[in-house]
């Protein structure tokens, strides 16, 4: 769906993103990763054809960016740093008024201008502002821009969805409910690029994740993958002691009462401690955070550094 | 196309400038009616002088007082946030990936700034001939009106010459319209944008009063600007006119080429 060869851009002097070679497959919930201004946006908006790439080449649905952007793009539901919208129109206005906007696409997901104020209506309810709809939008609050910036992403049923940190300005029920919502998109067979910089939103959501550091695309990989148990067990026990004797050498931490021990095998550790009569409080492999594996492959900041 | 025109005119702020833009004409007319001092011929704005005589004249007189400031100021403001604005809003961005092309939406921009300068244009001068003829009220039919060459214009020739001056106005405030658009499209703040276009129009205005700076004079943006009454001589003396018309269509196509040039190859960071 998505496939980015060495995409370099540079302003000026300044390599907001370098090199970086997306791979997004067709059914990915694919959660795009960085802190702020390692260059998401800089990334997304390349891939939308807003900025025009240094170097490098861009596919969309398997068409070249920019070059196809007015076949592909019909086809792309997406949330660029934040929502827009007119503030004097309502958000059912504005819906209208986007939906009329440029050229139509053709076949079933066209739609004509008789159906236009329904298809709006229908999106507004999707993202939970069906009764607000008819306010004008400068009364809205950030989250309801935000639900209405959604709503506008998704007027077309879109095959993709390119959606940058789309829970931004959210309460923690409109995070579930967005995650739900997307949820529900995703197993109706669309593909969800998401940008964020929270990892829970990830963690949660996204089959597979790429993380960008300083503009590089440092990891490129599916989110079990990332978190595949270490190859170590995880003990937690009050007799530290007796524990340590039972394993022997093959005891590599202990931390106050927990124990990391260099074995695979949860069950067996779990078989041999307790026919020792250790009591053991938990146990289980052990397994790497997401945010642990970000911390190893990026490089530490300065103090006081934000972004170059 | 019709999405621009329905933003546009579905602003209050747009129906407020046109408003604006006659008021200053009726409250003129308002004095004049009043007072009944006018101008004597030669002074202040063209035609003032003869609209005591002939109040239907008003419409014409009412272009000439918008035509140096007002007017500009209406179209610099309204073609400086068409770009820039949509970008400060940061719709600009949510358009593109609609996705309309950007050469599409450069030229429906460009239709509904035209659009706008025609119902101003327009608005003025019906706006001007209703209430001169009812305040200053109309000469008898006989003397009908008096061109600036002296010799009688017949109400036939004067309505079309007054179509032709709407549409000359408007033609020449598309260089205006023009360089406000491309400054539009290189900031994303619209007021910049329109002080912009204003700095160039008033350079230009000042220029033509220096003569030191006479050789510039001729290709000046605002030089042919009131050369639309020379459409109401006896003969019509066309050489401004024409002029006026192949000045404002190099500025009209050099600016909106680089409008275009500029727009379609600009990275969009708003």
């Amino acid at each position: 769906m998505i496939r980015t060869e060495g995409l370099t851009k540079r302003f000026g002097s300044v390599t907001a993103v370098d090199d970086v070679g997306l791979d997004v497959s067709a059914g990915d919930i694919y959660g795009f990763l960085g802190a702020n201004g390692s260059g998401k946006t800089t990334t997304v908006r390349c891939l939308l054809g807003l900025v025009l790439p240094t170097q490098g080449r861009i596919e969309l649905l398997g068409r070249p960016m920019p070059k196809a952007g007015r076949d592909v793009l019909p086809k792309v539901g997406s949330l660029v740093e934040g929502p827009a919208a007119y503030g004097h129109l309502s958000g059912q206005a504005n819906l209208v008024l986007l939906d009329a906007s440029g050229r139509q696409p053709g076949g079933p997901l066209g739609g004509g201008r008789r159906d236009r104020s329904d298809r709006a209506r229908r999106a507004l309810e999707v993202v939970g502002l069906g009764d607000v709809g008819r306010r004008p939008v400068r009364a809205y609050s950030l989250g309801m821009r935000q639900r209405l910036g959604l709503a506008a992403a998704m007027l077309r049923q879109p095959e993709l969805l390119v959606l940058d940190e789309p829970t931004n300005g959210l309460d923690p029920q409109g995070i579930r409910e967005i995650r739900i919502l997307l949820q529900q998109l995703h197993e109706a067979g669309t593909t969800i690029f998401l940008s964020s910089h929270l990892l829970a939103e990830v963690d949660q959501l996204c089959t597979r994740v790429g993380l960008l550091d300083r503009g590089r695309l440092v990891i490129q990989e599916s989110l079990s993958t990332l978190r595949a148990p270490t190859g170590r067990t995880v003990v937690d026990t009050s007799d530290v002691a007796l524990a340590k004797e039972v394993l022997g050498p093959a005891v590599e931490v202990v931390e106050g009462e927990r124990l990391v021990i260099r074995s695979a095998d949860p069950a067996r550790v779990n078989a041999r401690l307790v026919a020792a009569g250790v009591a053991v409080r938990e146990l289980g492999p052990e397994r790497r955070t997401l945010e642990q594996v970000i911390e190893e492959r990026t490089s530490a900041r300065r103090p006081g550094e934000v972004a170059r | 196309m019709r999405v621009e025109l329905v933003k546009l005119f579905g602003r209050r702020r747009t129906w407020v400038a046109i408003g604006l833009l006659n008021l200053l004409p009726t409250l003129v007319c308002v004095l004049l009616a009043w007072t009944r001092i006018a101008p004597r011929p030669g002074q202040g704005p063209a035609f003032l002088s003869a609209v005591i005589a002939n109040g239907s004249l008003f419409a014409i007189a009412a272009l000439a007082i918008v035509l140096p400031l007002f007017l500009p100021i209406a179209v610099a403001v309204v073609a400086g946030d068409a770009v820039a604005g949509e970008a400060q809003a940061g719709t600009l961005r949510y358009l593109l990936v609609r996705p309309v092309g950007r050469t599409r939406l450069l030229v429906a921009k460009l239709v509904a700034i035209v659009v706008f300068v025609l119902v101003g244009v327009v608005s003025v001068t019906v706006i001007g001939f209703v209430v001169g003829h009812f305040l200053l009220g109309d000469a008898p039919l006989s003397q009908a009106m008096v061109s600036i060459s002296g010799s009688v214009l017949t109400p036939g020739q004067v309505a079309w010459r007054t179509v032709a001056a709407v549409l000359l106005v408007t033609f020449s405030m598309l260089g205006v319209a023009a360089m406000a658009l491309f400054l539009s499209t290189t900031t994303d703040s619209p007021l910049s944008a329109t002080l912009g276009a204003l700095a160039f129009l008033i350079g230009s205005s000042l220029l033509l009063t220096i003569d030191a700076a006479q050789p510039l004079q001729p290709y000046l943006p605002t030089r042919y600007w009131l050369s639309f009454v020379d459409l109401y001589r006896d003969p019509i003396l066309w050489s401004n006119v024409s002029r006026g018309i192949a000045l404002q269509a190099v500025y009209l196509g050099v600016l909106l080429l680089a409008a275009w040039a500029n727009f379609t190859t600009r990275d969009v960071t708003s």
